[in-house]
């Protein structure tokens, strides 16, 4: 089996699942936030009734970050919603905004509270939950119907996804991120490429990586369609989930005779810095084919491209440089932000380098990688075209119909940053290696 | 499930995801308030670029100005319909603007079960290129009894793919009554 196919198997009470399986497995965790936790939350109480109890107060996390720093009186209200209903169900995993509690990015956020463990099942009402798969754990975008319904029973049905192998021999060039790799890929395998499957990372380019780096790499397997992106744990991954909880986990590994849908390999040192044209995250090229198109505003946040080594490789672009058009910069949390005072890049610490390069920061949200309210900081609200770190290039995506966001690695956003042009990182990477 | 599904087909391309379904700054409004929920209706498919919005000549809007719903009980599409972001709210708005079925060449994996375990739309996948066989405004008469598409306009017939495995929930209208008929919730 593979490691999806065990961690299934074990919730599911079951010693054996093949692909294909349709079985009811027992959710170790259920996240939710502002956007689709009211509605999940009025499903619940239709279903369940009124003075119905969640199934487990300690399984249910609600990490409010999508519609934080807005006027939107909706916006505000939803988030009341989740404070009484946390009151409520004696909830103890409530980051409340406004108060010393409020983490941010939900993904990053379950990173940083150790809620992303080895061999557990999380479901989380965004697509982006996938992203907790960098911990050799299974985590699954699901609606608010089915999120009510884990919130009552604590189980779900689920189709047991075919798994692909993506397979990076070779240690990554200096230059390359692991979203030039997952874009690579993405380019590769279609928007639809791994529909209702499962996305396995594995070789050495990805065990190099940072855990931060791995969640990137998982985070984006949904831009391809997958149900859930898997990277083994390892001795990386203890670590850092040491570092958070004692919480318990089991790390699985892939059975040599596992079956693959499919294997796809990948030479490191072949990959280049890659961008993702408009309007499909699936539209990517390298970088340098695209030194023609301006640009007037470069973004780095979300999710995806928000996490600190994230911002630590674009400050190594940004040290001593200014930029030339807006550059928006959105910390994913509370404790990246935090970081900003604490990491530096050649003595300098990354809000230095950041304010001293004349790019804006932001507060810990979800921000503008969605458009959300009008008021929205960074957001798209004209004709903008914009390079970003985030993860969808959809029309409309980060505000307006009008604007065009195009995708790439933090190295090739502050790249472009200080051009005004889509720039490949190594014009700026190569020179400022021989300086450190 | 009714027997016999008629009505006006609105037509779309390849790859509309949840984003022009609807677009993410609607995502406040509360559904379980009638006043506010409506709003999902009058915002659906408010995303799709004005040259891919009703197809073959685009620039349709799916709810006509001043209206709370659309004049299309059926949307047409091509391959990887919903994809993007997890919001349930996209098949919702969708049911709340009017339409019964989707006819798509394949769908994205969230919205096409959120579709279902919400009971909000038919989720029909088709093999045939319906998007260039269909054209905005033709009257089309779905039979899920014999999984069969019928474009009034032209008298043309199309095959559609059983549901399969997921024909009892959509049938029993959603996760929750379906559960509940199998003994599934807990007391």
């Amino acid at each position: 089996m593979t490691i999806t196919e065990k961690i299934l198997a074990r919730h599911a009470g079951k010693s054996h699942v093949r692909a294909g399986d349709n079985i009811w497995i027992e959710v170790d965790v259920l996240m939710t936030h502002d956007v689709c936790g009211p509605p999940t939350i009025g499903i619940f109480r239709k279903q369940f009734g009124r003075n119905a109890k969640v199934w487990d107060p300690k399984k249910v996390v609600i990490i409010p970050d999508h519609y934080i720093f807005t006027s939107d009186t909706h916006a505000q209200r939803n988030i009341q919603v989740l404070r009484e209903f946390a009151k409520e169900q004696h909830l103890p995993h409530f980051y409340d905004p406004g108060t010393e509690t409020y983490k941010g990015v939900c993904h990053v956020s379950l990173a940083e509270e150790g809620f992303n463990l080895p061999g557990t099942v999380l479901f989380g009402t965004d697509s982006h939950t996938c992203t907790s798969g960098a911990f050799g754990m299974f985590g699954t975008g699901i609606g608010n119907t089915d999120a009510a319904f884990v919130m009552g029973t604590g189980k779900l049905w689920v189709k047991v996804p075919e798994t692909m192998k993506f397979v990076i021999e070779g240690e990554l060039p200096n230059y390359l991120m692991a979203k030039d790799i997952i874009l690579k890929i993405i380019s590769d395998i279609g928007v639809d490429g791994a529909t209702y499957k499962s996305m396995d990372f594995d070789g050495e380019g990805v065990f190099s990586l940072s855990m931060e780096e791995r969640m990137t790499l998982c985070n984006m397997v949904i831009e391809a369609g997958g149900k859930n992106g898997v990277i083994q744990a390892d001795d990386k991954t203890e670590a850092f989930v040491r570092s958070r909880t004692d919480r318990s986990y089991e790390i699985y590994q892939n059975d040599a005779d596992a079956a693959y849908a499919s294997i796809h390999i990948y030479q490191a040192s072949k990959l280049e810095p890659m961008v993702a044209k408009p309007f499909l995250p699936s539209n990517g090229v390298p970088a340098h084919t695209l030194s023609h198109v301006k640009v007037n505003q470069c973004y780095i946040g979300s999710c995806t491209g928000g996490k600190i080594t994230d911002f630590i490789a674009a400050a190594q672009i940004l040290h001593g440089q200014e930029v030339q058009v807006t550059t928006v910069i959105v910390p994913a949390t509370v404790e990246v932000n935090a970081k900003f005072d604490q990491e530096k890049v050649d003595g300098k610490t990354l809000r230095d380098i950041f304010t001293e390069a004349g790019a804006v920061i932001g507060d810990p949200s979800c921000a503008a990688c969605l458009g959300g309210p009008q008021d929205t900081f960074g957001r798209l609200n004209h004709d903008e075209i914009c390079i970003s770190t985030t993860n969808r290039n959809f029309p409309g995506r980060m505000g307006s119909k009008n604007s065009q966001t195009y995708l790439a690695s933090p190295y090739t956003v502050a790249a472009s940053a200080l051009t005004g042009t889509i720039t490949d990182p190594r014009e700026y990477l190569n020179t400022s290696s021989s300086s450190e | 499930m009714e027997n016999m599904i008629q009505g006006r087909a609105y037509v779309l391309g390849n790859d509309v995801d949840t984003d022009q379904i609807i677009p993410a700054e609607h995502l406040v409004y509360n559904m379980d308030d009638p006043k506010e929920r409506r709003l999902y209706g009058i915002y659906a498919l408010s995303g799709v670029p004005e040259d891919e919005a009703g197809l073959p000549s685009g620039k349709v809007p799916f709810v006509p100005k001043n209206s709370e719903s659309a004049p299309y009980k059926i949307v047409i599409a091509g391959k990887n319909f919903g994809c993007g972001s997890s919001r349930e709210h996209a098949p919702a708005a969708l049911h709340i603007a009017g339409v019964h079925v989707v006819i798509a060449n394949s769908y994205a994996r969230i919205f096409y079960r959120n579709a279902v375990d919400g009971g909000f739309l038919i989720p029909y996948e088709s093999q045939d290129n319906l998007s260039a066989e269909i054209r905005t405004g033709d009257q089309v008469t779905i039979r899920p009894d014999i999984n069969i598409l019928k474009n009034d306009s032209t008298g043309k017939s199309y095959a559609l793919k059983p549901l399969g495995e997921v024909a009892d929930i959509v049938r029993t209208g959603g996760l929750f009554l379906f559960a509940k008929q199998n003994n599934l919730m807990p007391k």
